[in-house]
């Protein structure tokens, strides 16, 4: 599986910069594990950042990484907070083209307001690798070259 | 007893082996013809290879003496002799949520439903030792836990709970000694004998590093606070268990059984070596170490785990450390069943999920057990879901004659076998370990974190790819979303009550006698000789909080900052 999904993004995958963060006190790190896995078997750039980030410094660091994606991994339920100050802070960095996607145990309605807020794409428990490769290709594909 | 004795002779073995090649000639031969197996060969979760059926030739190695007897060295058949034929298992369900006067309703309400033990979880920034009020909490005060700052707290939490009573076990690791103090000192408050208190703290900080991910400060002060708890419990707490050594983070991290067991136990020699460098006689705590293990989805796999990790543990404790008291060899643990397999789809599949790992639990010898709710893919589990789980449970205990005898699946040819395959992959593991350096040196080169996280891909690529079913997720999937489900409300006033109510506690305390108690704690952990529970016993009942004792140490001690491995 890993093999298909790294072959069928040859050249696609490649040239994608991705920074995946832990925010916060929460410490699940398997998911955002395989997730950084499974992108950089497919091609991508993938930066981790590592546990206890406030969502100021993945902002800070995406910026600098000259990253495509900031993925933001959450666990403990506390995603209506830190998301809303990751997109004020890519605001005020003025670093709008970055795609911000969520991934985690997210309840449905919360999706829902997240989405509204800007973060592009929500990648739920269960989401098979392959999936969260073709999604972070299509969102990149789909802001277009910068 | 001849140590070599084996269950059957050369000669019976010879005549078992030779029926049994004549039947994969016969019988297995033409029946294959006509119906392949379902695939070319099946493995455990962990790995290991699942033949057709067992017989007594896959025991040989295993001798008598290896099995033996409940109660009885090496205790694979259970630490003791009658088991639940005496008393069922302690059926403990977590709880912990807002501000401790709504866990403590909860947990009235899970006593009179019949539960035995109390077990609580705390809030993020209680088990990463931050005040309410301090910026990393934002969001998380009493959300995933109970919020706790102060001994005020902790009075409540507690409020009309006979602890001499009930045992409570307290899911808390970076700070438990602090946790640790606070009961200490409610229970005297409340006029409980400190010698009948009988709980546990989970306080096992290695496997933090290796898999929950919850610390404060670097390893080396960190074990220092373990030792203490361990030295202080084992003067004045007999019957408290100060130390939880876990591998259920482990293996929901996304290790294998064979890696649960064997991280476990790196843990476990680590910690009784600083116990023992410390001074301690390894048989004055060794009786009170108590493990906590998953019981994840592979049934006799995971029967076979507990089986096989009382036998590795027994003997690290004869042979390694030399204890002689058999209660320094017998391994108690308790046990939970395995979150990261619950399903968003199709919920109520979740209690069948769970019946079959509580069951694995207990034919593997449980000393108490929680089975999980099952809305729990969806949010922290709801009063009904608390009760159809413990329900599991009663019924396992009084319906299904499974805690009428004392390991009544042990002498299965698959199980014993298993058993026996399960502590050799350990024993291999231990001895990697051993040649890198030990249990902190690996922890430091990211031993433990690589193969958690290469376990963890791995299951991630064989579900996707149906090699590894999963019910609702990837067969048997129904069409239309998942259903709506009733789950736990978070009251988004808890965070300001709750750092109001901390606000009002350091209003309301002799400042002085804190500021002088801190530099007193300070003084104390620049002892490395001294032990910090008296002091921080002090601390809180001055009305000191978590942060303040907490943030005190760092300026000492720093913080631990993670490598990351992917």
């Amino acid at each position: 599986m890993a093999e298909n999904a790294a072959k069928s993004a040859q050249g696609a995958g490649e040239n994608i910069r991705v920074l995946l963060a832990k925010v916060g006190l929460d410490g699940h790190d398997r998911g955002v594990k395989v997730v950084a896995r499974a992108l950089r078997d497919a091609g991508m750039d993938v930066v981790y950042s590592g546990l206890h980030r406030t969502p100021e410094e993945v902002v800070a660091a995406a910026v600098q990484e000259d990253v495509d994606v900031l993925g933001v991994s959450i666990l403990s339920g506390a995603h209506m907070t830190v998301f809303p100050r990751v997109m004020k802070a890519l605001d005020e960095h003025d670093a709008e083209d970055i795609i911000v996607a969520g991934g985690g145990v997210i309840p449905d309605d919360d999706v829902a307001r997240l989405t509204e807020m800007g973060v592009q794409k929500i990648l739920l428990q269960d989401t098979p690798p392959d999936e969260i490769v073709n999604a972070f290709r299509q969102l990149v594909a789909e802001r277009g070259p910068r | 007893m001849n140590r070599q004795q084996t269950l059957f002779s050369k000669d019976e073995l010879d005549r078992i082996d030779a029926e049994y090649r004549d039947w994969e000639g016969n019988e297995v031969a033409r029946f294959l013809e006509r119906s392949p197996e379902r695939r070319d060969t099946f493995r455990t979760g962990a790995g290991l290879d699942v033949k057709r059926t067992y017989t007594p030739v896959d025991t040989p190695e295993t001798p008598w003496d290896d099995i033996g007897l409940p109660g009885r060295y090496p205790f694979t058949r259970g630490p003791y002799p009658t088991m639940h034929r005496g008393r069922p298992w302690t059926m403990r369900q977590i709880a912990g949520f807002g501000m401790a006067a709504d866990t403590n309703r909860r947990f009235h309400y899970l006593m009179a439903q019949g539960q035995t033990g109390l077990s609580v979880d705390f809030d993020m920034p209680t088990l990463m030792g931050y005040d309410s009020d301090h910026p990393m909490s934002e969001g998380e005060v009493g959300r995933e836990g109970v919020a706790i700052d102060t001994l005020a707290d902790m009075e409540a939490l507690f409020d009309r709970i006979d602890l001499e009573k009930i045992s409570v076990s307290m899911t808390i690791n970076p700070s438990a000694w602090i946790l640790f103090a606070m009961y200490i000192a409610v229970a005297e408050k409340n006029g409980f004998d400190q010698a009948k208190l009988s709980g546990t703290i989970q306080n096992d900080i290695l496997k933090e590093y290796m898999a929950q991910k919850e610390w404060i400060y670097p390893v080396r002060p960190s074990l220092r606070i373990v030792r203490d708890c361990i030295t202080y419990g084992a003067q004045h707490l007999p019957r408290y268990n100060p130390l939880n050594i876990s591998g259920y983070h482990i293996s929901e991290a996304g290790a294998v059984a064979t890696q649960e067991v064997a991280y476990t136990m790196a843990s476990t020699i680590q910690y009784v070596q600083e116990a023992v460098d410390a001074g301690v006689d390894v048989d004055d705590f060794a009786p009170r170490l108590s493990f906590f293990f998953v019981s994840q989805a592979d049934f006799f796999e995971e029967i076979a785990k507990f089986r096989a990790a009382r036998r590795v543990y027994a003997k690290i404790m004869a042979e390694r450390f030399g204890a002689k008291k058999p209660e320094s060899c017998r391994l108690r643990f308790h046990a939970q069943t395995a979150a990261a397999t619950l399903t968003k789809p199709q919920p109520k599949v979740n209690i069948v999920r769970t019946a079959f790992q509580a069951m694995s639990a207990v034919l593997g010898g449980a000393q108490s057990l929680h089975t999980n709710g099952l809305d729990e893919a969806y949010s922290i589990p709801t009063e009904e879901a608390m009760k159809i789980a413990l329900r599991t449970q009663q019924v396992i205990a009084h319906e299904t004659g499974a805690a009428d005898v004392v390991d009544g699946i042990g002498g299965s040819w698959y199980v014993e076998n298993l058993t026996t395959r399960i502590e050799e992959e350990v024993w291999k593991i231990l001895d990697e370990v051993e040649e890198m350096g030990g249990t902190i040196q690996c922890i430091d080169d990211g031993y433990f974190q690589r193969g958690i996280a290469d376990s963890a891909y791995d299951y991630a690529i064989r579900k996707a790819s149906g090699d590894r079913p999963v019910i609702g997720v990837n067969c048997y999937v129904e069409e239309g979303g998942d259903p709506e489900v009733e789950v736990h409300p978070h009251d988004p006033e808890t965070e300001r009550n709750q750092i109001a109510h901390l606000q009002r506690v350091r209003d309301g305390r002799d400042e002085s006698q804190v500021q002088q108690l801190l530099e007193e704690l300070r003084n104390t952990a620049e002892d490395e000789s001294k032990n910090l529970m008296p002091v921080t016993i002090k601390l809180v009942k001055a009305g000191a909080s978590m942060g303040d004792i907490v943030e005190t140490l760092r300026e000492l001690w720093g913080t631990y900052r993670e490598t990351p491995v992917i």
